[in-house]
C-alpha cells in the first residue's frame, strides 16, 4: 500500500473508530438534553457545544494538558499501564472525538425532540421499562436523524486538524491524517501528493455529508 | 369497579383540576368541553403525569398516594390506555404493535389470549399490515386491542371515536360494546358526544375548568 494509501485508510478507521466510541455518550447525552430539564442544563449544554465554536487548536492544548505525561489522564495511563496518549493514534482518536461529539449530539438531540413523547408514554402502559422504551421505541423513530448525525460526526472527524496536530503532532506512520499530510505536503513543495491526498478529502467529504443529507431528507414515519 | 379518586389536584395552565370521587361504574363516561382537563385526569390515573396531590386506589391496591410518597410506574399498574389519536408505533407492523404488551402466557383462562382478543375484535386478517396502511376504524380497532392484550384492570378511552363520521362510528361502537360485555374490564371512557355515553356507558362524571359538576356524576 502506498504512503499516500495508508495515511487514508488510517484517517478512516480511526474516524470510524471515533464515531462509534462518541455514540453511546452522544445519544445519552442528546437524550437527556431533549426529554428532560434539570439544573445546570444549559450550563452542559454549552460545555458540550464549546468545541464547535472554540479555535481547534485551543481545544487541542486542553488536550495536550489531559493527555500528555504530565495530564491527569495520561499520567495516570502511563504510570500505572506504561501506555502513552499524547502522540499516538490515541490522541489522534481522542482529538476526532471530542471535535464531532458536538455535531452528534446536535443532530440526535433534534431527532429524539421530534419523537412524539406520547408514544414513550403509551408504551410504559403497555408494560415496558425505560431501556425498552428507548431502545423499541425512541431510536428506531429517531434513528435517520441519528445516523444523520453520524455521518456528519465522521465526516467532522475525517476533516479534523486544528487540535489533533497539537496533542498528535503529524508523525509520518503514526498520526499523520489526511487533512495533516496535505499541509505538511504544501509545505514541503510537493504540489502533486497535495492535491491527490485533496481530491481523496473531497470526495470522502462529499460522500459523507450527501450522505447525512439523504438520511436527514427521508420522510419521517 | 371501585376507583377512588380523592383529593386529587394538578395545577394546569388556566385552573387546578381538583377532583374528589369514588366511581363504580362498569363503564363511566367523563363528559365535558374541550379543556376541562379529562384527558390530564386519564394521564394521572395512568401514571403519566405527577399531581401536587393524590390519592389513586382502583379496587384494593393503591396506584398513587402522594401523602405517602408513593407513585406505581405506568408499567406496574395494568391500565389500558388508548389516548385520542390513539398512538399507534408507526414503524411496527399491526402485528408487533398488538404483541407489545401481551402477556405470555395470556392471564384469565385465555380470555386476554391474542387469539380471542383478534376475533372478538375482528383483526386478525390486519396482522401483516402497517399502522399507516389501516383506515380510520381499523386504527381504532387495532389500539383496543393492543391495550385489552396487556389484560388490564382498567381501560381508559379517550375519546376513542373523535374525528370518526357518523357511519364509521355507528360500525365502532358495537365493537366497543362487545369489549364492555366479553372481558368485563372497567372502563373510564371520555367523549363529548351523549350518544356514544348512552350507548356504552352506565355512570357519568361532568367535568368542566377542572371541578366535578355537582350532581353531574349521575347514572347515564
Amino acid at each position: 500500500m502506498s504512503q499516500e494509501w495508508q495515511i487514508v485508510w488510517f484517517t478512516a478507521w480511526v474516524s470510524a473508530l471515533s464515531t462509534l466510541l462518541i455514540l453511546p455518550a452522544g445519544l445519552a447525552a442528546a437524550w437527556l438534553l431533549a426529554r428532560h430539564d434539570w439544573r445546570g442544563k444549559s450550563l452542559v449544554e454549552t460545555l458540550i457545544m464549546l468545541p464547535l465554536v472554540m479555535p481547534p487548536v485551543a481545544t487541542g492544548l486542553i488536550l495536550l494538558k489531559v493527555l500528555g505525561r504530565r495530564g491527569v489522564l495520561g499520567g495516570f495511563m502511563h504510570d500505572k499501564f506504561h501506555l502513552d496518549l499524547a502522540f499516538t493514534w490515541r490522541a489522534v482518536l481522542a482529538a476526532q472525538a471530542v471535535m464531532s461529539f458536538p455535531l452528534l449530539v446536535m443532530f440526535a438531540r433534534t431527532a429524539f425532540a421530534g419523537v412524539n413523547p406520547r408514544f414513550e408514554q403509551i408504551a410504559r402502559t403497555l408494560g415496558a421499562g425505560e431501556w425498552r422504551v428507548f431502545f423499541s421505541i425512541t431510536v428506531p423513530l429517531a434513528w435517520r436523524g441519528i445516523v444523520g448525525g453520524m455521518i456528519l460526526a465522521f465526516a467532522r472527524a475525517l476533516g479534523e486538524f486544528g487540535a489533533t496536530i497539537m496533542v498528535a503532532g503529524n508523525i509520518p506512520g503514526r498520526t499523520a491524517t489526511l487533512s495533516l499530510s496535505i499541509y505538511e505536503s504544501v509545505q514541503l513543495g510537493r504540489d502533486a501528493a497535495a492535491f491527490r491526498l485533496l481530491g481523496i478529502a473531497v470526495v470522502l467529504a462529499f460522500a459523507a455529508v450527501w450522505l447525512g443529507g439523504w438520511f436527514l431528507r427521508q420522510r419521517r414515519v | 369497579m371501585s376507583l377512588l379518586l380523592k383529593n386529587i389536584s394538578l395545577p394546569l395552565a388556566d385552573f387546578v383540576l381538583q377532583v374528589d370521587v369514588e366511581l363504580a361504574g362498569q363503564v363511566t363516561a367523563i363528559f365535558g368541553p374541550s379543556g376541562a382537563g379529562k384527558t390530564s385526569l386519564l394521564d394521572l390515573i395512568a401514571g403519566l403525569r405527577r399531581p401536587e396531590r393524590a390519592l389513586i386506589q382502583l379496587e384494593q391496591r393503591v396506584l398513587t398516594d402522594t401523602a405517602r410518597g408513593l407513585a406505581l410506574p405506568p408499567r406496574e399498574r395494568q391500565i389500558g390506555y388508548v389516548p385520542q389519536d390513539l398512538a399507534l408505533f408507526p414503524h411496527l407492523p399491526v402485528r408487533k404493535n398488538l404483541l407489545y404488551g401481551c402477556k405470555t402466557p395470556a392471564p384469565r383462562d385465555g380470555l386476554f389470549s391474542y387469539e380471542h382478543v383478534a376475533a372478538v375484535l375482528e383483526i386478525g386478517p390486519l396482522a401483516g399490515r402497517g399502522v399507516t396502511e389501516l383506515s380510520g376504524g381499523e386504527k381504532q380497532r387495532v389500539a383496543l386491542a393492543r391495550a385489552l392484550l396487556t389484560s388490564p384492570r382498567l381501560l381508559l378511552l379517550d375519546e376513542p371515536l373523535a374525528g370518526l363520521d357518523a357511519a364509521l362510528k355507528a360500525r365502532i361502537i358495537p365493537y366497543l360494546a362487545r369489549v364492555r360485555d366479553e372481558f368485563q374490564v372497567p372502563m373510564l371512557y371520555v367523549s363529548h358526544d351523549r350518544q356514544e355515553i348512552q350507548a356504552l356507558c352506565d355512570e357519568v362524571m361532568e367535568l368542566e375548568r377542572g371541578q366535578v359538576l355537582p350532581r353531574a356524576k349521575e347514572k347515564a
